[in-house]
């Protein structure tokens, strides 16, 4: 059931919302957007590999195995939050890098809440890449 | 600073014992007993030497709590101190040679260690809190020495036994303390004592004093909690001769001692202790006189002394309380000591029945003699320290101001039958003819045990002899600065051998009169029962509920956990649909309707789109048709957030939906054709729910918009969104920063999920790539 279309379209789709999920990540601090939502819009971009080449494929070119990425962006998550408790302030306060500018971007601002969003971002993509790759292999006999 | 030190230094012995093998163990044990003796030289010197500041320290811990780690050594104290680290050496010197040829010491060592470490921890708590914590510790090690032979069922169960007894009972504690330090406004254990009026001012007192009570007569081993103690001989002797006679089971009476200055006195408290104590005592003894075994026979005795330490302390007049830490000190010696004098018997012969064993002194002798002086002291002949005990116990029997005669004469039955016993353990096996059918008659040649095993003991028995000959050492140094702690003020009684001729003298003369002639006549006792134990009514009581309790637990797991999907829906939903219906009832439910907005075309068409989906699901003849049609809902949904502002939900909204519908895909997709599989009653059941559960989820949306609970936090976290966390998305500001740790909380829900994903499909896989001969990667 491999579709020439679906192939097609995902060689321009995959790279396109895999650029799009860190954007959104990005931006999520001050736009609609953020780690989850990024991380979905990834693991969608994955799910169309596995649906149109198959789920080998989709894991070949995903490279790091989901519970990998669930257990690093978990340990980002936790990661973020500790340079507040060494630094003898309550666990997961913010810390922010004075703002700078950057062409493209603007004034960037980079604070532990990216950090976090970061970890939140792995892990979704993690969780979902993990059920669905597990679900479509299950289905397959 | 000591305190911490004293718990401390234990554990790094336990840590060093569990790391080493074979003959190692047995080395590390002795020098670890060596240790311990040296620690205690360390902390006599800085409690006799030092200026005092060394043995109060406190640090935060749990401020908020009232918990802080807080260190506090006291007369009672030290003299529990001095009894866990003197007697502990003494055991682990033993018990390194004990268990020299089992594999498992280092483990049983180190737990043994732990289990120091918790009890000097109890004894040196400065706060209520911390005193739990270490009273549990040594409920929590006591069960892993019981089984430590865990191969056999019977040493498990009653290794279970103890620890729902003691740890049951120490909740109950927690409980009586928790109220006792909110009573108090402190946890720490000096305020405590100092809040004594406050105290007994609470409404909660009587609540307090019961909880306090049970935590204390469970520890101990008191009536109707007593069952445990004697199943707890299942563990290695060395353990029995540690936990079970010198340390652990008095924890019970050490907390009873530590709040005697706030509660002495009043009724509730005292009469208890009395009743419950006297009863223990007189019970327990005479079951002693039914067993024949060793070790059963002086966990019995030791009940008895328990429960006359209770009395006494529930006496509370100077006197009792004299006695009762005189018997504390002189119980521990001796007992300690039969303990491993029956550990070396049964070690050389391989039994412990007293009927099989007899002229053993030839073949033991520094056994026997140790036996012999501990036995002495424990039947209170004088000149050992059991006299001492003995005649204080009389002295304020005879002192009493109520229930003399009673108490009087239960001292005297009990002193005497404990006589008996302690003839029937400490001389029996060693002086009497041998039977026939003993092992020498089966060829054994029984041996003393090493030095190593024989000489703890004999140090042991020595010093209760050396006790009683010199009362005025053992006086000044250990019994009257703990009287004093106890009493909470000075009490000048001096402790004396002989006091003269009078009524105690008396009764302690009839005491051993008596007790030697029951002891002649011990064979109408075994003979006529030959062994046989009547089974304990409490101990079925005890089983009785266990096995209530783990049926009603298997049936309300059966209930609740059926395995069918549909009645996990039932509960859940069932549930929700109940608590918010009762949240209605208390809040009216009528919704009201403010503001106007207008219904719009576009309102209109979501809500066609909603509806049609969701009625296209009730009616499909296909699975693919249903999941399609969910998903049309689910945009609908997603698309309400878009139309009224929540950009992010939608966004969420839409990718959630597509993901779900791609996974149901290849889920339903090995999946049977949809065919009606329930009849008409029970799809009207589940259409019932559905509406019901529709309706209050409709009712409650329309409800919340204008139910004000308490004022809402959303307008300032919007203000302070780009002002504290820089970020000017509400919502994202929200999960990354202002409740990160909810988030947090949430992505590891995730991983665990996925983990519960690779478990449940995990046989499927592995079946399908073990079927295509494994070329599939993973």
């Amino acid at each position: 059931m491999r579709s020439i279309i679906l192939a097609q379209t995902g060689r321009i789709m995959v790279p396109a919302l895999v650029v799009m999920s860190l954007w959104v990540l990005y931006r999520g601090h001050n736009l609609p957007g953020g780690g989850f939502i990024g991380g979905l819009l990834f693991a969608s971009g994955f799910a169309l590999v596995a649906i149109s080449d198959g789920v080998a494929e989709a894991r070949r070119r995903l490279r790091f195995s989901p519970i990998l990425l669930i257990a690093t962006g978990l340990i980002v998550c936790l990661g973020s939050g500790l340079p507040a408790v060494f630094s003898g302030d309550a666990f997961m306060k913010a810390f922010w890098l004075p703002a700078f500018s950057l062409p493209l971007l603007g004034k960037v601002h980079l604070g532990t809440p990216l950090v976090f969003d970061i970890g939140v971002y792995l892990t979704v993509i993690g969780f979902t890449l993990k059920v669905f790759f597990n679900l479509c292999e299950g289905g397959d006999a | 600073m000591i305190g911490l030190y004293l718990v401390l230094v234990p554990l790094v012995f336990a840590l060093i014992l569990a790391f080493t093998k074979g003959r190692q163990t047995v080395v590390a044990g002795k020098l670890t007993a060596c240790g311990l003796a040296g620690l205690l030289g360390w902390v006599s010197y800085v409690y006799f030497r030092g200026d005092g500041s060394q043995l109060f320290a406190v640090w935060d811990w749990a401020p908020s709590f009232g918990a802080s780690l807080s260190f506090r050594i006291n007369g009672l104290s030290y003299l529990m101190v001095f009894l866990v680290l003197g007697i502990g050496s003494v055991v682990f010197s033993y018990a390194s040679d004990y268990l020299s040829d089992e594999s498992a010491q280092n483990r049983f060592l180190a737990i043994l260690m732990v289990f120091l470490a918790g009890m000097i921890g109890v004894v040196v708590s400065g706060n209520l809190i911390q005193l739990f914590v270490f009273w549990e510790l040594t409920s929590l090690t006591s069960y892993l020495l019981i089984g430590h032979y865990h191969e056999e069922s019977q040493s498990r169960w009653h290794a279970l036994q103890a620890l729902l007894v003691t740890g049951g009972g120490g909740v109950i504690m927690l409980v009586g303390f928790l109220m006792l330090g909110q009573a108090a406004g402190t946890f720490e254990i000096g305020g405590v004592l100092d809040a004594k009026d406050q105290i007994l001012a609470d409404p909660r007192l009587a609540g307090i004093v019961v909880c306090l009570l049970i935590g204390a007569f469970t520890k101990s081993g008191q009536f109707p909690f007593h069952f445990w103690l004697p199943n707890a001989m299942s563990a290695p002797t060395p353990v029995s001769a540690f936990l079970h006679s010198a340390t652990m089971v008095k924890a019970g009476v050490f907390l009873v001692a530590l709040l005697t200055p706030v509660f002495s006195g009043l009724a509730l408290w005292d009469f208890p202790l009395m009743i419950i104590g006297g009863l223990t005592m007189l019970y327990s003894a005479a079951l002693g006189l039914l067993h024949t075994d060793l070790k059963k026979i002086l966990a019995y005795t030791t009940l008895s002394v328990l429960g006359l330490l209770m009395m006494m302390l529930g006496l509370g007049s100077d006197l009792a309380i004299k006695s009762a830490m005189v018997f504390l000190v002189g119980h521990a010696l001796y007992k300690s000591t039969l303990f491993m004098c029956a550990g070396s018997v049964a070690h050389a012969t391989q039994t412990r029945d007293v009927r099989k064993l007899g002229g053993l002194l030839k073949w033991m002798p520094i056994t026997a003699w140790t036996a012999v002086l501990a036995a002495l002291s424990k039947s209170g002949f004088p000149p050992f320290v059991g006299f001492i005990g003995k005649e204080y116990v009389y002295k304020s029997g005879i002192a009493s101001e109520v229930l003399s005669p009673t108490i009087l004469m239960v001292a005297f039955v009990t002193n005497l039958t404990l006589l008996a016993l302690a003839f029937k353990v400490g001389i029996h096996p060693f002086f009497a003819k041998s039977p026939e059918t003993g092992p020498e008659a089966e060829g054994h040649h029984p041996h003393d045990p090493t030095l190593w095993m024989s000489i703890g003991p004999l140090l042991l028995a020595l010093a209760g002899l050396g006790a009683g000959l010199f009362p005025g050492v053992m006086g000044p140094l250990l019994v009257e600065p703990a009287v004093n702690a106890v009493a909470g003020r000075e009490i000048l009684i001096p402790m004396k051998l002989w006091h003269g001729f009078n009524a105690p003298l008396l009764i302690s003369a009839l005491t051993l009169v008596g007790g030697l002639v029951l002891y002649r006549f011990r064979w109408l006792i075994w003979n006529q029962r030959s062994g046989r134990v009547p089974h304990d009514v409490f101990e079925g009581l005890f089983e009785k509920g266990y096995h209530a309790l783990l049926g009603f637990a298997s049936w309300q797991t059966r209930l609740l956990q059926s395995g069918s999907l549909r009645n996990y829906f039932y509960w859940i939903l069932g549930s929700f649909a109940l608590l918010s219906i009762l949240k209605f009832s208390i809040v009216g439910w009528v919704p009201e309707f403010r503001g106007n907005t207008p219904f719009t075309f576009m309102d209109g068409v979501i809500v066609a789109m909603v509806m049609s989906g969701a009625l296209f699901a009730l009616l499909a003849r296909s699975r693919f048709v249903v999941i399609l049609a969910l998903g049309q809902v689910g945009f609908g949904i997603a698309w309400i957030y878009a139309a009224y502002g929540a950009p992010d939900l939608a966004i969420t909204q839409i990718l959630v939906e597509t993901l779900m519908v791609l996974l149901f895909v290849f889920a339903i997709r090995k999946m049977p054709r949809l065919h009606d599989y329930s009849r008409k009653t029970e799809r009207l059941r589940d259409g019932f729910v559905a509406l019901v559960c529709g309706g209050v989820v409709t009712l409650l949306v329309m409800k919340t918009q204008f139910l004000q609970i308490s004022v809402p936090i959303s307008l300032e976290i919007s203000e302070w969104s780009y002002v504290i966390a820089k970020g000017r998305n509400v919502v994202n500001v929200i999960l990354v920063d202002f409740r990160a740790l909810d988030t947090m909380g949430e992505v590891t829900v995730l991983g665990i999920a996925a983990i519960g994903v690779f478990v449940l499909l995990g046989p499927v896989l592995s079946k399908k790539r073990k079927g295509k001969g494994g070329d599939s990667s993973s």
